[in-house]
């Protein structure tokens, strides 16, 4: 039985993704998987009533997330029934209309696609037992509404529509889940049932009433109430089967709905009854008053929708019992009539082509039977008696007369506006039905009225029944659904009442006397005005929520960005950098501050002189690079080797060879690019006699000088401080003591990354991976700025001396320049190959390992490419840094992958050592495999991004403008030159 | 020695932090090579400086600190130290790329207004 729930939720998703995968015009196929769907969801739903009915809840839990006590739990108590019930009933029958409804040439599969996931949201909704996740379904009812709102994107009205309505609902969905984080908090469970046991302790919480803002703001966005209302009207630029499942018994009975579910914890509190009291009472009023002088079908229904939702949540805010059972039963009336009523209006459109009411009239004729379901449909809406809204309506008199509210002066008003309310209604649907479907045969419509099909009028038939059969025997009808769902909500404090159609003369039916009569007398006194045509409701025309609704978005999102982005952010980079080491400083200076800063408990070694003197001149040459970086790139660049040579030895100094090693290796790869680099930078002089930087610039520098020097003096003292300390116990003891007995190496270093940490090294080198191919990407489009790509003039005068002479070819005296270093590169290969060999297979013991022999081998390479030049090299040798790359990547996670074989966790080390002839003993670690992935990987990543770059000078020859002094024949062109610009 | 290697990083940093500060893409990019030669000297010497004594143990043994330095600071800087030199190459693509798109090589990637 439970799992049946769990059924009634997966389903419509399921059929929503098989709906997306069908072709896209395939209706029928749509259709039918559409409503098998909506109909087994019915069945499913229906199983579980005699289990609902026994007044026991279904329940089905699964452990989510046990560590914070969250569990998904779906459950069906009589109210979650009677919602599902109406989810899947209605939403069966909107899936039939909507087979008709919908035209050839829209693609209907997606139409069905999202139908059915928006039905596993609501129904998700419905039976959730915890909050977050009724959250998480609200903002997933709000996605799919947007979807099918916005079904017709090719319309402007419809983007719009959805737009807003996903704006308002979202914006309130993320407000009901802060309500509902809070909620949970205050209950100390998000458990549906534990919060609904907890009330008393939450309406004496101080958190109460935040949490009731937020979640009130939620649900009164969802239920369209005012000042949220204006969304709703433009919901209906979607197609009118989505108007009729959404705004009759689905999205916006989501707020109401959950009103009701949270009565019991809520309801009662002052802030209840003004929040929600006040948003229905005024909803119910501006809703029904506006539906009066809406020309559109639709647009009427929508606002007659808005103004009952009014009525409801007015209902749910009086606060009592008998409240919350007229709410629940005028949330079903509503739902089967204004269903019915969007259906006729989307059968009127259909065959007419048009819903404006000043168009069309006398349908009656051409259409009786869908005129007559309407009128009965539209008596419902307006309360006219033996119909199911008449019951509900009166319910509602009786609740605005006998409630109790916390100021006697609203006991005489409330009367008052639910009777000119109720009139409201009779107005206009007195409109409807008159507009439409009375009157003179209609001249001019765009098509010819006819019947629909008679499955397309089905659904109304069935709805309309319905509206009738509980109107006429409600007791027997709706008795038991309504009696399950209200007992499910209020328990033992369920109220007495009554459904009979009959109550006696008695003051409500006086109330409902008057609204028919003062609802015809209306009407008939309002026809002038309504003849004329105007758009817009007199009075509240300049009230656009809509127009509030715009505004505010362009503030937020355009003014407000604007500004926030013109006096807080900047396009430059230097201020952000500034202001990153400014904070950064503050951070630093403010910890010393706060936590004070004392000497630290080692005694300094003794200074040796040798690396004081190493040190001296390293740190001259930083300085020395920072001085001339912008007018001498060489010098500069040199200098920068200057201090990684005293860095690198300072490594080998303090026991680090491995350090020392792979920071002398990337040294010169570092060199070598920056080299490569510096000839597509721009030419830059220090003019002689020019005087400093003028007086702005100079005081800015004097500012980053000051910045630099407290980075400089704040670094140095926070190392020295680290350094004098010594932490009670180190994480690297536990290495140093397993290195050998479970890693199998000697080199502890080297253990720790193809071992210990072997996880992180293969993150680097993907990283690595990931950034050789960015470099390599951009430079296959790399376009060098003009004035950069000529040849060194050196080379200039080599290749004219050598276009002089006929025996010489060009570039043979480059070639010769560098014969005696390349002969040597040539010869030096494989030695340098093998040196990287032996750095790998030792690295494990001995200092080494893959990054050093990678950075070897591809500073071998690097060396044939300098001294023999691109095109000779790779005409002997095929370097495919891609394929090498990859390689090194499978094997890495090859290797750690292989530990599942043996059933070991991810990257877990096997190690021996094999005795090979010659050689010796050789460790033979699985950690060795993994090496060499890393290997090979930082073989191919550091030659691909040093060949990428090499290639561009080749490119740069072909791509560089000769210069005009040395195109002598091309002389002639320059004219056609000027006329093609001209051009 | 720790006052050294201490004034070393000093340095580093300082002139590091200078040349980022600078207009020219060049000048940042070497920058940035300073400031990750103090970063990875500050990380390694985390670790305490010891001389004569390379993590490297003897056959079968399970080491202890007092005889061998911290090798965790060093597996740290190793890898750093390969990954600034991919860092460094991308920046200078990207230095190329855009002096390529703007004609200029100022780090906002144009000239600005005097």
């Amino acid at each position: 039985m439970s799992a049946s729930l769990l059924l009634l939720l997966v389903l419509p998703f399921a059929g929503a993704i098989a709906a997306g995968l069908l072709p896209t015009y395939a209706r029928n196929a749509a259709s039918w998987l559409a409503g098998a769907v909506a109909l087994g969801c019915l069945a499913v739903v229906w199983g579980t009533f005699p289990t609902v009915l026994s007044g026991s809840t279904v329940r089905y839990e699964a452990e989510w997330m046990p560590s914070v006590g969250l569990s998904f739990v779906l459950r069906m108590d009589g109210l979650a029934w009677l919602f599902s019930g109406l989810v899947t009933g209605i939403g069966a029958l909107v899936v039939l209309y909507a087979r008709y409804y919908m035209s050839d040439e829209d693609p209907v599969p997606r139409f069905f696609a999202f139908l059915l996931a928006f039905m596993g949201s609501m129904t998700g909704v419905v039976i959730s037992g915890n909050l977050i996740q009724i959250a998480f379904f609200w903002e997933l009812t709000s996605l799919f509404s947007f979807l099918l709102i916005g079904y017709w994107h090719q319309s402007a009205a419809a983007r719009d529509g959805a737009r807003i309505a996903l704006t308002v609902t979202a914006t309130g969905g993320l407000a009901l889940f802060a309500g509902i984080l809070v909620l949970g908090h205050i209950a100390g469970s998000y458990d549906l049932d534990a919060v609904l046991a907890a009330g008393e302790r939450i309406r004496s919480h101080p958190l109460h009433l935040p949490a009731l803002i937020l979640i009130l703001l939620g649900a009164l966005t969802k239920s369209a109430q005012f000042p949220f209302h204006f969304w709703l009207p433009h919901a209906m630029a979607a197609p009118t089967p989505v108007s009729a499942y959404l705004h009759s018994a689905t999205l916006v009975k989501a707020g109401v709905f959950l009103l009701a579910r949270l009565w019991p914890v809520f309801a009662g509190t002052d802030g209840w009854f003004w929040i929600v009291g006040t948003a229905g009472l005024v909803t119910l009023v501006l809703g029904a008053y506006i539906a009066i002088f809406q020309h559109d079908l639709k647009g009427l229904l929508a606002y007659s929708t808005i103004s009952h939702l009014g009525l409801i949540t007015l209902l749910l805010g009086l606060g009592t019992e008998l409240g919350l059972v007229a709410a629940v039963f005028h949330m079903m009336n509503h739902a089967t009539f204004k269903a019915s009523l969007f259906m006729a209006a989307g059968i009127v459109d259909h065959e007419t082509g048009t819903r404006d009411i000043r168009r069309l009239s006398g349908l009656s004729r051409s259409m009786p039977f869908t005129s007559r379901l309407a009128m009965v449909a539209a008596a419902a809406m307006a309360g006219v008696p033996l119909l199911n809204g008449f019951l509900s309506k009166e319910m509602f008199f009786a609740e605005a007369l006998s409630a109790p509210a916390p100021v006697p002066l609203l006991l005489d008003v409330l009367p008052l506006v639910a009777v000119i309310a109720s009139a409201f209604s009779v107005t206009y649907s007195l409109r409807f039905i008159h507009g439409a479907f009375f009157g003179p045969d209609p001249v001019d419509l765009p098509r010819q009225p006819h019947e629909p099909p008679a499955w397309m009028r089905f659904p109304v038939e069935i709805l309309v029944l319905t509206c009738v059969l509980v109107g006429v025997v409600p007791g027997a009808t709706v008795g038991p659904f309504l009696h399950t769902a209200v007992q499910s909500v209020l328990g033992a404090a369920t109220p007495e009442y009554s459904l009979a159609v009959w109550h006696g003369f008695n003051l409500p039916l006086l109330m409902s006397g008057i609204a028919l009569v003062g609802g015809i007398l209306l009407y008939m006194a309002l026809q002038p005005h309504l003849w004329k045509g105007i758009d817009g409701p007199p009075l509240l025309r300049a009230f656009e929520g809509r127009r509030m609704f715009e505004r505010t978005m362009v503030f937020l999102s355009w003014r407000l960005a604007r500004s926030a982005e013109r006096v807080f952010g900047t396009r430059r980079l230097q201020p952000q950098l500034r202001l990153i080491l400014c904070v950064t400083l503050l951070a630093g200076v403010s910890a010393v501050l706060l936590r004070g800063a004392g000497p630290g408990n080692l005694t300094p070694s003794h200074v040796d002189p040798v690396l004081a003197c190493a040190w001296a001149v390293g740190g001259a040459c930083a300085l020395g690079a920072a001085w001339k970086a912008k007018y001498h790139r060489l010098a500069a660049l040199l200098l920068v080797g200057g201090a990684g040579l005293v860095t690198c030895l300072t490594f080998i100094w303090f026991s680090a060879p491995d350090l020392a090693l792979t920071q002398l290796l990337v040294e010169v790869v570092t060199t070598v690019l920056l080299l490569l680099g510096l000839r597509w930078l721009p030419k830059r002089f220090q003019l002689p006699g020019r005087a400093g930087p003028e007086v702005i610039p100079r005081t800015r520098r004097l500012a980053d000088l000051s910045i630099a020097v407290a980075a400089g003096l704040g670094m140095a003292a926070l190392a020295f401080g680290v350094m004098t300390r010594m932490p009670p116990d180190l994480l690297a003891r536990h290495f140093i003591e397993r290195a050998y007995t479970e890693g199998g190496g000697t080199n502890v270093v080297n253990v720790i990354l193809v071992d210990f940490r072997g996880f992180d090294t293969l993150g680097e080198i993907t990283v690595l991976a990931a950034v050789a191919l960015t470099v390599y990407a951009l430079l296959r489009r790399f376009r060098p700025a003009a004035d950069s790509v000529d040849v060194p003039e050196q080379q200039t005068a080599q290749s004219a001396y050598d276009r002089e002479r006929p025996d010489r070819q060009e570039g043979d005296t480059v070639a010769d320049w560098l014969l005696v270093p390349s002969v040597i590169a040539r010869l030096l290969f494989p030695i340098i190959a093998l040196v990287a060999l032996y750095l790998l297979v030792r690295g494990h013991d001995l200092p080494g390992g893959g990054f050093a022999a990678g950075l070897t081998a591809s500073i071998g390479l690097l060396l044939q490419y300098m001294t023999s030049g691109t095109q000779i090299t790779e005409a002997r040798v095929q370097v495919h840094p891609l394929r090498w790359m990859g390689l090194g990547l499978l094997l890495g996670a090859g290797t750690g992958l292989g530990a599942w074989l043996v059933a070991r966790p991810f990257m877990t080390t096997y190690f021996g050592y094999a005795e090979l002839p010659l050689v010796g003993k050789v460790p033979v670690a699985s950690a060795l495999l993994f090496d060499i992935g890393v290997f090979m990987l930082v073989v191919g990543a550091t030659v691909l991004m040093l060949i990428a770059l090499a290639h561009q000078s080749l490119r740069g020859h072909r791509a560089a403008p000769r210069r005009p002094q040395m195109r002598e024949p091309d002389l002639a062109e320059a004219p056609a030159v000027g006329r093609a610009r001209e051009d | 020695m720790e006052a050294i290697v201490s004034i070393a990083i000093g340095i580093l940093t300082g002139s590091g932090v200078w040349l980022l500060l600078r207009p020219r893409t060049f000048q940042v990019i070497i920058g940035l090579s300073l400031l990750s030669y103090a970063v990875n000297l500050f990380i390694f010497s985390t670790g305490g400086l010891r001389i004569g004594a390379p993590p490297i143990l003897q056959r079968g043994e399970a080491g202890t600190l007092a005889q061998y330095a911290d090798p965790l600071p060093q597996a740290l800087v190793l890898t750093a130290i390969v990954i600034s030199f991919a860092t460094t190459a991308l920046f200078l693509v990207l230095l190329l790329a855009a002096r390529g798109l703007t004609g200029t090589d100022h780090v906002d990637g144009r000239e600005p207004e005097r």
